[in-house]
């Protein structure tokens, strides 16, 4: 992997038996990939390389977080991305609390940052943020101490689905620089799809969104990335395609004539995959709808990494909430 | 502080009490505390197997970073790496390796990242320079070469694989 070998030798470390390295992490907050630089977002995927290996060993824990809370607040339903930062603190040690908008003080009328503030009034260190409204992670940052890690603000980022989508990139292939990666779907709506085409451009790659032209607006262009819609015309010129799950809550909305029409012009199927590189990296942020973004001889076939994905997300999780908590002025 | 030469003489001296410490009967393993014990465990266990094809060896490398004790005290994270034990510790004999023992806090970490991989029969503690001024209950088993310096100033070993030249150096910096 594109590991970087640190060899400078700065003097600012106090103690012996650790080396300094050149880049520090700083930030207190992950909130989405558009803030962060490329070198940052590099030390975000090396620092998740070292946590992969901690999910190898019998013990499945180290102590980084020891003594520190982690507050998962999910004012939008979620089941992986919650569970993959639960199991991702605990592994650091930090102790959890969950906080769910249904059946909660959210009901009752509370307002999202007085909520924030009454948890954070019982010592809490990282609060993992989901939640319909976009920027509501950004404008929690300004407002409490605590560090605020973004789950997925609305349609606007999902940073760390794109952060493990672009680590299992690059350590299925190698390397992000120079890489073509299609992203396939309901583009217009999908902070998955923003974030990875934020990442992927930084990183060096080249991107193209794939989908009807209802889902797909030519307006995405200025992001850097190209826009096509036809499915069958970039096969054969991509090395990864990320397959976005349809969302059928949209079908009411005029955007989709129907799901067989749909599927026929943009799934992958065994007969689309033949037309791709022989090694092309199939992807998909779950959960699939199985017959219609994907087929499942090709969501279950060599070519996919979709589990994968869901490993190397704990990884880059652990990777998140560490980094965020020792980021930041004390 | 020390040349070129004078670190091999104390590598060659921490060399021989390693050999002889080493047990016939059990597998031992010799792991490096990163970056410079690294170096050091890679070298130390090279020789071995070159000259010591008789004993089983394995090799190595722990990261310390999330059990350091000052984690909460320090701004910035610098880059963590992979711990690499691809083997079973339970039973072994470890020879742990470092460059400097100074406070011990860096063992001790070392100590509890090891339990986390399981139950090693025994440990031992092995440094190039022990340059003293513990702060906790920790003394290193086998010692290349002694120094004295004040607390205030930091002691840093460099070798070729890490810094490109030999030696050992006296830093203000604290």
């Amino acid at each position: 992997m594109a590991k970087k070998a640190s060899s400078s030798s700065t003097l600012s470390e106090s103690r012996p038996g650790t080396e300094a390295r050149p880049f520090l992490w700083t930030r207190k907050d992950l909130l989405g990939l558009d803030e962060l630089s490329a070198e940052e977002i590099v030390h975000i995927l090396d620092t998740a390389e070292s946590f992969r290996e901690v999910s190898t060993r019998s013990i499945k824990k180290v102590p980084a977080l020891r003594g520190k809370v982690v507050a998962l607040l999910f004012f939008e339903d979620s089941t992986r991305t919650r569970m993959s930062f639960e199991l991702a603190a605990d592994r650091l040690s930090a102790d959890t609390l969950l906080f769910t908008a249904k059946g909660s003080s959210v009901a009752k009328g509370e307002t999202t940052l007085d909520t924030v503030r009454n948890i954070e009034a019982m010592g809490v260190d990282v609060f993992v943020v989901r939640h319909r409204q976009p920027g509501a992670p950004h404008m929690l940052a300004r407002k409490v101490r605590a560090s605020i890690v973004n789950a997925g603000d609305g349609a606007h980022e999902h940073p760390t689905q794109a952060l493990l989508d672009i680590f299992t990139i690059r350590r299925r292939l190698g390397r992000v620089d120079g890489l073509k990666v299609a992203i396939v779907g309901d583009i217009a709506h999908s902070r998955v799809a923003r974030s990875n085409i934020l990442g992927l451009t930084k990183l060096g790659a080249e991107v193209v969104v794939v989908g009807p032209p209802t889902l797909v607006p030519s307006a995405i262009r200025p992001m850097g990335c190209e826009v096509s819609h036809s499915l069958d015309a970039v096969l054969g010129e991509v090395d990864v395609i990320n397959m976005l799950r349809i969302q059928f809550e949209r079908f009411g909305s005029n955007l989709f004539p129907s799901v067989r029409e749909y599927s026929k012009l943009y799934g992958l199927n065994a007969q689309r995959l033949k037309r791709c590189r022989k090694d092309v990296l199939v992807m998909h942020p779950g959960p699939i709808n199985r017959g219609v973004e994907l087929t499942s001889d090709v969501a279950d076939g060599p070519n996919s990494c979709i589990l994968q994905q869901v490993t190397n997300g704990l990884a880059v999780r652990m990777a998140v909430l560490y980094l965020v908590s020792q980021g930041g002025p004390a | 502080m020390l040349s070129a030469k004078q670190v091999q003489n104390a590598l060659d001296k921490l060399y021989r009490q390693i050999v002889e410490a080493l047990p016939t009967d059990r597998q031992a393993a010799v792991i490096g505390i990163r970056t410079r014990g690294e170096t050091l465990a890679t070298r130390i266990c090279d020789r071995l197997r070159a000259e010591r094809p008789d004993l089983d060896i394995a090799h190595g490398v722990l990261d310390i970073t999330f059990y350091r004790d000052d984690l909460s005290r320090r701004r910035g994270a610098p880059l963590v790496r992979a711990t690499e034990i691809d083997f079973d510790i339970d039973e072994t004999f470890v020879v742990l390796v470092d460059d400097v023992v100074h406070t011990g806090r860096s063992v001790r970490a070392a100590l509890d990242a090891l339990h986390d991989f399981g139950r090693a029969r025994f440990i031992r503690l092995a440094v190039l320079i022990d340059r003293g001024g513990r702060e906790l209950p920790i003394s290193p088993d086998f010692v290349g070469r002694k120094v004295s310096a004040a607390n205030t100033k930091r002691v840093q070993v460099r070798l070729k694989e890490n810094d490109g030249e030999e030696g050992v150096f006296i830093i203000n910096s604290f």
